[in-house]
């Protein structure tokens, strides 16, 4: 293979699509590791404190795409203390000095400064994409730095992060001579708007594709940039909240109208039933929509709606939208694929909710069922054994019965059989979630079939550390596993050490782990880092000599080739 | 894969939805090939009632020591350490009642393990409802995050038999478990923030961002005097001190009643039994409110305006009333009186301060009078 010139090689790694296949050639000699490392124009990084950013950047210095994810998944349910870590700054830092050329910064779950924007927006002229998911640490100001200095962004995508809010001149920064835009999300936003700074930006960009807009956004301002852009794909709309009887209403609806383009729609901050209507002439072309941002719209609203989406291959919604009206989706939505239905009441009472009927009737429904999330008050085993029948496709299964450990309410089982279903039936099952009551038993499931399995979420689940080593010892392409309120203990941690250098990471809080065995699992493993968080007083008398018998409150493994981190705060101890 | 599964023949009801057995079976998946014991067998034989009789009570006794573990040491890492407290003894206790109860039961179940169909279920009913209980519990004694109402453990819908013992348990719920249901916090306060902000003003964004950002929380310590463990509360959550001191009363009613009484700690009281812990902000009750506040000093609860108090106060305590020292009772009596001959003023925070009952300052009593001194002398400016 070395007798083909380099050229030719690098021509050759061109076809290899995944990180993996890269990773992988990259290690058969010398010389197709020093191709493919030049060679190499996108980098994901799944654990920022895996590697230092330093050594990333010079080993691909033609980088040219950077994906980096920071804190644990449980992060987002407030299960890491605010300050834990995962800091955007040595990453652009690092990209700075030794990859100009960088033009895609993607990053989840990170603490992003507006300094570290500000430094983002001036060293790399060629910028275009910026997609921050989940992050958190910046202001508007920020915002401001890279709109005003990113002569060719095409992409600025904010999800869901917590944005500090120092006003609406950030969209006025963006040059009259900016028209590259293809892609605008800054729908987590929480403050003001300028509306004729927003409208004149969605003017000089012809190639606008995505527009995600914030609750500040009113429906009049929506009306107009519909009638300029017309050829949008996916919208996120503003407040939705307009009077039907309104001629701003009819002037929406007919701008709606003539967005044949449309395919995605989500937003509807605050709408009402009586607003809906005017999206329904384009509902029929609609790919994905995503109502769960609209508690107000209840059953019989969303069921006329739904009824007219016929190619819907993935929904965001509510459960206000109860058992009958998933049924409804069963029957109209024939190319569904993805189905997210989120918990409309968390302050009791239950009024409003879906059960395993619901899923049931979907899965029954819309065989093309591969992704899921879905939060119940009960599920049955018989239901999830139907499901995975119906649906052998899933590859991701996330199931949140909110009453926690919960039994099967007609058996009053474990829901052990219908989980074990699932995994047996979909070979293809890459992310898990479980809930409800559930005994050592469904682990035993989980790794004798779910071979394919990368995530998995575990809570109050199981009875002893049998079940987590089964998942150990079953799962060979596991990456990640989150466990929290679970009875596994040291004798699980440290049955299979080198397991975790496997995985990415691995995340245990409120089980059985002791302090001890942590040490035990980073003496044995240099390899990893073993970070034990203790939220603790400083009037805690105890924290002067921690007993290796203590049990540990959050745990999170993962393993790294940069030791351990020299950012930690005082509460996070690396082992 | 030690394990193998069992055969095709003991296919229980459930499974009969799935027509073709053998899908379901293990069909030489991966490496599980090996035929196990007949006793493995067994065990994972799939049975309509209970599990194997002889492994459910110790699975009960297992996950309910658990469970009562979790809900009498919150702070985990802090049990074992505490002084004056014997943590086997503890632990010994407690499980005593446990072990008890699950011996009972396992009794019971030998009894009608041969019944009928009927009296299993009863019985996984009952377990079931305690298993909730417990849950419960969890739920109840968890860090308090303070979240305004009940979640995590909602009721679960009323047409369902089993769901409405369920939702009679859970309708006593008020303290949720930290971040159950596992949803992002913009999610937990779209429902209560309805006005949209509007392009031209910002009105309707306070109460958004006041709780986008409460879905962190502002949670602070708070430790009672004579009880080792401390606890949590998230200040955002209420917003008068009365609801504050109810939290405090609920956080803290059991453990105080468990100090008192260990034995009886275990039992499942009414909330009436235990001597609630009342006039916490006004002195007359047994313990006293107090909180130290970013200066360090350390202030009686209910001086100052609330919204102020939660953007000062760093730690609560609950103190023992009698335990307040004698030079502060006194600095207390003077600038309390002075308090009442004018109205507290809109001034600078340290105006207010002063004016305000300080029990402490970390230095000397000496430093007390400076700051009556302080006092007077403000006393004159603000007139």
């Amino acid at each position: 293979m070395t007798y083909f010139p380099e050229e030719v090689v690098e021509h050759i790694f061109d076809f290899l699509a995944t990180h993996r296949d890269r990773n992988t050639v990259s290690t058969v000699c010398k010389t197709w590791y020093r191709v493919e490392r030049l060679s190499r124009r996108s980098v994901f990084v799944g654990n920022c404190y895996a590697v230092h950013p330093e050594r990333v950047v010079a080993r691909f210095p033609g980088l040219r795409s950077l994906t980096v994810k920071g804190k644990p998944h449980f992060a987002d349910f407030n299960l890491v203390p605010h300050d834990w870590g995962g800091f955007a700054l040595p990453w652009i830092e690092a990209a700075a000095r030794g990859c100009p050329g960088l033009e895609e910064l993607r990053m989840k779950r990170m603490v992003v400064s507006d300094e570290s924007l500000e430094l983002l927006a001036r060293s790399f002229p060629n910028f275009k994409v910026l997609v921050l998911i989940s992050c958190e640490g910046f202001s508007t100001d920020g915002l401001a730095a890279i709109a005003t200095y990113c002569r060719v962004l095409r992409e600025l995508d904010l999800q869901e992060n917590e944005v500090e809010d120092r006003g609406p001149q950030w969209l006025s920064c963006f040059p009259d001579s900016c028209t590259s835009l293809v892609s605008l999300n800054f729908a987590c936003l929480k403050g003001e708007v300028n509306a004729g700074s927003l409208e004149r930006l969605v003017a000089r960009c012809p190639n606008l594709r995505t527009l995600r807009l914030s609750r500040a956004v009113s429906v009049d301002t929506l009306s107009k940039i519909l009638a300029r852009a017309p050829h949008l794909v996916d919208l996120g709309t503003g407040s939705f909240t307009i009077d039907h009887r309104a001629e701003a209403y009819h002037k929406v609806m007919g701008n709606f109208i003539k967005c044949k383009s449309l395919r995605s729609l989500s937003g509807f901050w605050d709408a009402a039933p009586h607003c809906l209507p005017a999206v329904y002439p384009i509902c029929g072309n609609l790919t994905g929509l995503n109502l769960s941002y609209a508690p107000a719209i209840q059953c019989a609203d969303l069921i006329k709606l739904i009824r007219q989406c016929s190619k819907l291959q993935r929904l965001w919604i509510l459960d206000c939208i109860g058992d009958k009206g998933l049924a409804v989706v069963a029957n109209t939505c024939k190319e569904l694929q993805e189905l997210r239905v989120f918990p409309s009441d968390f302050y009791g009472g239950g009024i409003a909710a879906v059960t395993e009927e619901g899923l049931v009737a979907v899965s029954s429904g819309c065989p093309k069922l591969n992704s899921l999330l879905y939060f119940c008050n009960q599920m049955t085993n018989a239901a999830l054994i139907t499901v995975a029948k119906n649906c052998p496709h899933f590859t991701r299964f996330r199931l949140c019965i909110l009453d926690p450990k919960k039994p099967d309410p007609v058996t009053n089982q474990p829901l052990d059989e219908g989980f074990g279903a699932i995994v047996q039936s979909c070979k293809d099952l890459r992310r898990l979630s479980l809930s409800g009551l559930l005994t050592d038993r469904v682990f035993l499931y989980i790794g004798m079939y779910a071979e394919r399995l990368e995530m998995l979420s575990i809570a109050f689940a199981g009875d002893s550390d049998k079940g987590m080593v089964y998942v150990l010892n079953g799962c060979k392409n596991l990456r990640k596993l989150e466990i929290r309120d679970s009875p596994f203990g040291d004798a699980a941690l440290l049955e299979d050490v080198g397991k975790y250098e496997t995985m990415r990471s691995l995340w245990m809080s409120s089980c059985d782990v002791t302090l001890g065995g942590c040490k035990a699992l980073a003496a044995k493993m240099p390899g990893l880092n073993v970070e034990v968080i203790n939220e603790m007083d400083e009037s805690d008398e105890m924290e002067e000599n921690p007993c290796d018998l203590d049990k540990v409150e959050k745990m999170y493994v993962y393993r790294t080739v940069a030791g351990p981190r020299n950012d930690a705060p005082d509460f996070v101890w690396t082992l | 894969m030690e394990e193998d599964f069992r055969k095709g023949e003991e296919c229980p009801q459930l499974l009969d939805l799935i027509p073709n057995e053998r899908d379901w079976m293990v069909n030489g998946v991966g490496g599980v090939g090996k035929r196990c014991g007949v006793s493995e067998e067994k065990k994972l034989e799939l049975r309509l009632g209970l599990p194997g009789g002889e492994d459910w009570p110790a699975v009960i006794g297992k996950t309910e020591e658990h469970s009562v573990e979790s809900v009498l040491s919150p702070g985990r890492y802090k049990l074992s350490k505490t002084s004056g407290i014997n943590p086997s003894s503890v632990g010994a206790k407690r499980g005593f009642f446990d072990t008890v109860e699950s011996k009972t039961e396992a009794f019971q179940q030998q009894q009608q393990q041969h019944a009928g169909f009927l009296q299993l279920q009863a019985k996984g009913k009952e377990l079931s409802q305690k298993t909730n209980g417990r849950a419960e519990q969890q739920s109840l004694e968890r860090k308090a995050c303070g979240f305004s109402a009940a979640h995590g453990s909602a009721a679960a819908p009323s047409g369902n038999a089993a769901g409405a013992n369920n939702s009679s348990q859970t309708r006593t719920a008020t303290t949720p478990v930290v971040g159950w249901p596992p949803v992002r916090s913009f999610r937990r306060n779209l429902a209560s923030t309805s006005k949209p902000p509007l392009e031209s003003e910002n009105g309707g964004l306070k109460p958004a961002i006041k709780l986008e950002n409460g879905g962190k929380g502002l949670f602070m310590k708070i430790n009672m005097d004579g009880i080792p463990i401390g606890r949590k509360v998230d200040l955002k959550a209420y917003d008068s001190y009365e609801k504050l001191s109810l939290a405090v009363n609920e956080l803290f009613q059991g453990l105080l009643a468990a100090q008192r009484d260990p034995l009886a700690a275990g039992n499942q009281k009414n909330p009436e039994e235990k001597p609630a812990i009342t006039g916490l902000l006004d002195g007359n009750g047994e313990y006293t409110l107090v909180y130290e506040d970013d200066e360090g000093d350390k202030m009686l609860v209910g001086d100052v305006p609330w919204d102020m108090f939660v953007s000062t106060a760093k730690r609560l305590r609950v103190l023992k009333s009698c335990e307040l020292s004698a030079s502060s009772l006194v600095a207390h009596f003077v600038v309390v009186t002075s308090a009442f001959l004018f109205l507290s003023p809109g001034g600078s925070g340290r105006q207010e301060k002063n004016s305000n009952r300080v029990l402490e300052r970390k230095g000397s009593v000496v430093h007390c009078a400076l700051n009556i001194c302080c006092f007077l002398a403000s006393f004159g400016r603000c007139f």
